[in-house]
């Protein structure tokens, strides 16, 4: 084994997310942006294997159409040799498939790999496609939400967390996985680790350096809106001279609202 | 070829199935289309019959038992096949783990769009699907519609109400495939263990955040639980940083529709409160009076669920009889 590439996303961080109470609108412009959560799971299952299995490079790649030093920064300090980033003003509008294609297309550029390791889902976004998408692109095996992983050989060893069961898969690498937060708790890196890591180095590549068409790389999707979801919820506050009283009269709430029965 | 616009349903998921033949009979009928389903599986001729009652026109059906479990390649095959000749206008797939990158997959080998997790779905005047799906850590809904055909989405489970079966006829078209060697190799298949009813179906869900101080203070919950007939939950810290609990209830966790959520010293963040929108009534009980749950609640209680709870679950069973 010689090779993880960590495909890693800057996503807004939804915890600080905030919305105009009276358009409803998300104020995403300003919000604070971070590495996406499952995608840094993904990196750090990849620095763990590489520290296990010894003479393994770590590369990552990001596709943006923002400034993402910092997150390529934090990337080489957990433990990546070198982060690849693609830019382009375009990819603002790109859907699942076109991201998935900038990232297959920079897999092609960046040459020979084992593995390819994708967070399920975005933190922001949370669609759950691109992975798969890019596993299908690159016509390789792909093994989705998995909370446990080693490689032995020429294969990947893996736990899928479905909805009813746990499978146990085994694949043959090169191949795709994606991983869900339970795999690991990534590491913070240290100082001295941050240190270390600018003398690493970024690639940059443009979409044309990727002969990327990017008529064609359109979405194939519109979004027609994007908006806070209404609350409709009838904030009753309950009180009462003390706890016995307002548990009776949550008791008789509840009842009267036909939502509990013996 | 048959002319006729076609609907698409596939779900390896039964409920699911259900679930979506509902909703896609709806659409269909709307745009005057054949609503077909898929459906694969071993010894599956009954369920394939109960599939037209519930809705379908057709259903395209592969009954071998080298299909006893979800096989990914092959399902793709099917599908992709389907869509090429028979062009559909919108393909509904169940949005379940396996589900999710199958459809990825479809649309990625058919050069299309593809919504994931629609919670609601619809058809605009010019006959185009338009999904709505929770996204930004629940902070927003979008709506988003497709610019090519076939249209995919993925429908959350449990958004639809399952279709009633009713006496209709269609037409079952029995399909030979062959299970392709799977470029994965399945070594185990563990069950998870869960409790007889699944969070997910119970009406009344309990649950607790940071403010249960001690793994064993679930019992204060299970007993009000136990009195309403209903299941334990908890957010996402409990289950994951502290593993008191199995699964999480939240966006990345089981997503409930209770008709009453109680939610006792959990805060509130946006992520839990997305797994419980559809909840018809939450109550909140928390010390911490600013907590944004009560934002998103129908009754709150400023106060100390370890006083209230006992409380509140001997005033139900008085007032209950």
């Amino acid at each position: 084994m010689k090779r993880i590439i960590v495909c890693l996303k800057q996503a807004v961080d939804v915890s600080q997310l905030k919305v105009d109470p009276a358009t409803r609108q998300l104020v995403t412009a300003s919000a604070p942006k971070k590495m996406s959560d499952f995608d840094k799971n993904a990196l750090e299952e990849a620095v763990r294997i590489k520290e296990k299995v010894g003479g393994v490079e770590v590369f990552t790649l990001t596709v943006t159409s923002e400034d993402a030093k910092t997150v390529l920064r934090e990337a080489l300090a957990i433990g990546a040799d070198k982060a690849y980033v693609v830019s382009d003003e375009s990819f603002k509008d790109a859907d699942t498939l076109g991201t998935a294609r900038v990232l297959a297309e920079a897999i092609r550029k960046i040459g020979e790999f084992d593995l390819v390791l994708c967070g399920e889902s975005s933190l922001d976004s949370f669609s759950g496609l691109v992975g798969a998408r890019l596993g299908e692109l690159l016509g390789l095996p792909q093994v989705t939400s998995v909370r446990k992983m080693s490689v032995e050989g020429d294969f990947v060893t893996a736990e899928r967390t479905l909805e009813d069961s746990i499978e146990t898969v085994r694949a043959k690498m090169p191949a795709l996985v994606t991983v869900t937060r339970e795999i690991n708790q990534p590491r913070i890196p240290s100082l001295m680790m941050i240190m270390k890591a600018s003398k690493k180095e970024i690639v940059s590549w443009t979409a044309a350096d990727l002969g990327i068409d990017k008529e064609k790389a359109g979405s194939k999707i519109e979004v027609l809106e994007v908006l806070a979801p209404k609350t409709e919820r009838k904030k009753i506050r309950i009180t009462g001279e003390n706890a016995a009283e307002i548990a009776d009269k949550l008791a008789k709430a509840l009842i009267q609202e036909g939502v509990v029965k013996r | 070829m048959d002319e006729r616009k076609k609907v698409l349903v596939f779900s390896e998921n039964h409920d699911l199935v259900l679930e979506m033949l509902g909703k896609g009979r709806e659409i269909a009928d709307k745009l005057g289309a054949e609503l077909a389903a898929v459906y694969v599986g071993c010894k599956v001729q009954e369920k394939a019959k109960e599939v037209v009652k519930c809705g379908a026109d057709k259903v395209y059906l592969v009954d071998d038992p080298a299909f006893e479990h979800f096989q990914a390649e092959a399902v793709l095959g099917v599908l992709h096949d389907l869509a090429t000749s028979h062009k559909p206008e919108i393909m509904l797939i169940g949005s379940t783990k396996n589900g999710k990158p199958l459809a990825a997959r479809l649309a990625t080998r058919l050069d299309v769009g593809c919504v994931p997790d629609c919670a609601r779905l619809s058809v605009d005047d010019q006959g185009r699907l338009v999904g709505e799906r929770i996204t930004y850590g629940g902070n927003a809904v979008a709506k988003v519609t497709f610019r090519t055909k076939p249209q995919i989405a993925t429908v959350a489970q449990r958004a639809f109400d399952k279709a009633e079966p009713k006496d209709r006829d269609g037409q079952i078209v029995k399909l030979d495939v062959k299970a392709e060697s799977a470029k994965i190799e399945v070594l185990e298949r563990k069950p998870i263990e869960t409790s007889n009813v699944k969070i997910e179906e119970s009406e009344v869900v309990i649950s607790c955040g940071r403010g249960l101080e001690k793994k064993e203070d679930k019992a204060l919950l299970e007993e009000l639980a136990a009195v309403l007939c209903g299941q334990v939950g908890c957010s996402r810290p409990l289950s994951e940083d502290r593993k008191w609990f199995g699964e999480w209830v939240g966006l990345s966790g089981h997503k409930v529709k209770p008709k009453l959520y109680v939610a006792c010293g959990i805060s509130g963040v946006i992520q839990h409160v997305a797994g419980i929108r559809d909840a018809k009534i939450i109550v909140a009980i928390n010390k911490d009076e600013q907590a944004p749950i009560f934002e998103i609640a129908d009754y709150g209680v400023v106060g100390n669920l370890y006083e209230i709870l006992p409380l509140l679950k001997e005033a139900l069973k008085k007032q209950l009889g």
